[in-house]
């Protein structure tokens, strides 16, 4: 369904290579201000996707529509508005900080004092670094800085934070929601659950070039039907006693795995724990280390692909 | 736009010059070699060869423009445009509004400075050594150097975009450079090769680019380059077109 708000607009995207079907009929909207996450494995079709989105590749077949424009024939237009970070690319190893920033500034009609800019990022003291000299995180930084120069309407950012280590990841992702917090829409790719889960507004799940869900974090993983993880340790004597079809038989309760000394039981329900417990003190068993886990976006990725995403 | 133009065209003209290796074969190399055979061969006028106003200096400064230009046509450009396109540069301008158009004026503009400035490196120090003579006209001789510059560039481009890398790119450029740079005439006299292999210079350009410099070097008569010019221009159209057939971003 398109709405007002929508700043991006994909129907029926198509991109092959060759026989392999990179992006098979992907349709999606973007809501203006929201931070619209894709995930899925290298090779699902995100950076296609993206690059189509940007102006970058031109789709085999099928709709776009970016901030009213069209990305194959308003391609100025749409550089204008947007910033872009690629997954692949890089300044000339001679070029200091300061002069790209320079140097990019001048290709915009209009763009920021990129100092404040800098110095948001950590890099105000690199100013006179050549971008061989940067560490990894920094030339991410740069890029997000170059992403950033011209104030746009929506901002791509293709793997943000692949390669760099958690601290710089997390301080990253408080960089992501301010962009929001300026007004601008972002596109994020990542292959990071946790990323996609804590970060975005709502994410989409790309898998062989198709979009197989799309919704909040949080319905995502309600939808998949995953239920809880409840699991606790026991004696070893009781270990050998334990019935599990005990425990299998309280109403909820999906299945009961022992590995390891450690029992789980996969299930659902609001008296779930209070009943297994109740369980398991008529049994006499006694337990430690209680604890339960909430199913996330990995385990809904898992449930909705058949495959972790590393596979 | 002209403004980016401008930012950019400046930027490569310090990186180019913050390349050591480039920064030597395109201001110094010529230089080096001039003042090696000024030093072993003089500057007397010498008139079986090069006419009774004439030494071997006078005649090799606008040969050696061949040889400045052949470096940044067919090793600066196809190396660093490929390498540029290989680790994602050209992607990263790409992604601005910054026209392409522009960024290849910007990048041609950059090259023919820099071959213009070897130029001036290598008279001055002509002049100041050997006292270097002179009768043609400035003007023609420079837009001589510009329509070659350009001729050899749009080849540059193309060795760029037809090789998969900048290692590729490196070798193609000097399998093509250094055999023409001695059979043209840029590198050593044409006179002093055999008559079978002067036939062959015929078929390169960068006999030509010689021809036509040193032509109007010692005498700025357009009847006597017609052919050169001629050459060089279509040169020129063909290497174009072909270059621009055949670009790639990525």
């Amino acid at each position: 369904m398109m709405q007002e708000q929508d700043v991006i607009i994909v129907e029926g995207l198509r991109k092959s290579y060759g026989a392999i079907k990179a992006v098979d009929n992907v349709t999606f909207q973007v809501r203006k201000n929201e931070i619209f996450g894709m995930v899925g494995p290298n090779g699902s079709g995100k950076t296609t996707t993206i690059e189509c989105i940007e102006g970058l590749r031109h789709p085999d077949e099928g709709r776009l529509n970016v901030l009213g424009l069209d990305p194959q024939h308003n391609t100025h237009e749409l550089r204008e508005r947007t910033g872009v970070q690629l997954q692949s690319s890089n300044l000339p190893n001679r070029m200091r900080v300061g002069e790209a920033m320079n140097l990019f500034s001048s290709f915009y009609r209009q763009a920021d004092d990129w100092r404040p800019l800098l110095k948001e990022l950590g890099l105000a003291d690199k100013q006179r670094a050549l971008y061989s000299q940067l560490s990894g995180g920094q030339k991410q930084r740069l890029f997000v800085a170059l992403a950033l120069i011209n104030r746009p309407e929506i901002v791509f950012l293709d793997e943000l934070t692949t390669g760099l280590d958690p601290q710089a990841r997390h301080a990253t992702w408080d960089l992501v929601r301010e962009i929001q917090g300026r007004g601008a829409t972002v596109f994020l790719t990542t292959h990071f659950m946790e990323e996609a889960e804590r970060l975005c507004d709502r994410v989409a799940i790309l898998d062989h070039g198709r979009i197989i869900a799309l919704d909040t974090p949080k319905q995502l993983v309600s939808q998949a039907g995953i239920g809880i993880r409840i699991i606790f340790k026991m004696k070893k004597q009781d270990m050998a006693a334990f019935q599990p079809a005990r425990i299998g038989a309280i109403d909820g309760v999906r299945r009961v795995e022992q590995q390891e000394g450690e029992v789980v039981v996969y299930g659902q329900g609001d008296g779930l724990i209070g009943a297994i417990i109740h369980a398991l003190e008529t049994a006499r068993v006694q337990i430690c280390n209680l604890r339960t886990e909430q199913p996330n976006l990995e385990d809904a990725f898992l449930t909705l692909t058949g495959h972790t995403i590393r596979d | 736009m002209l403004h980016g133009l401008l930012q950019l065209y400046s930027m490569q003209i310090k990186l180019y010059l913050r390349e050591p290796v480039a920064f030597f074969f395109s201001l110094a190399y010529p230089t080096l070699l001039l003042l090696l055979f000024g030093f072993i061969y003089g500057n007397d006028p010498a008139p079986d060869f090069w006419g009774r106003n004439f030494g071997t200096v006078d005649a090799s400064v606008p040969a050696y423009a061949g040889i400045i230009i052949g470096t940044v046509a067919l090793m600066g450009i196809p190396i660093d445009t490929a390498a540029s396109r290989e680790n994602g540069v050209l992607r990263r301008y790409r992604a601005t509004p910054l026209p392409p158009a522009v960024y290849l004026i910007a990048s041609v503009l950059m090259y023919l400075t820099v071959a213009l400035l070897g130029m001036l490196v290598l008279i001055l120090a002509g002049k100041l050594v050997f006292g270097l003579r002179f009768s043609g006209s400035w003007p023609s001789v420079l837009a001589a150097f510009i329509l070659s510059a350009l001729a050899f560039y749009a080849f540059g481009y193309l060795i760029a975009s037809l090789a998969s890398s900048a290692r590729v790119a490196q070798t193609i450029g000097m399998v093509i450079f250094f055999p023409m740079m001695f059979l043209s005439g840029a590198g050593m006299p044409i006179q002093l090769l055999p008559e079978g292999l002067r036939r062959i210079s015929d078929f390169l350009p960068l006999t030509y680019v010689v021809r036509l410099i040193q032509g109007l070097w010692f005498d700025d008569a357009l009847k006597t380059v017609w052919l050169p010019v001629l050459v060089l221009v279509g040169t020129l159209i063909v290497g174009s077109v072909l270059a621009a057939r055949f670009f790639r971003w990525e």
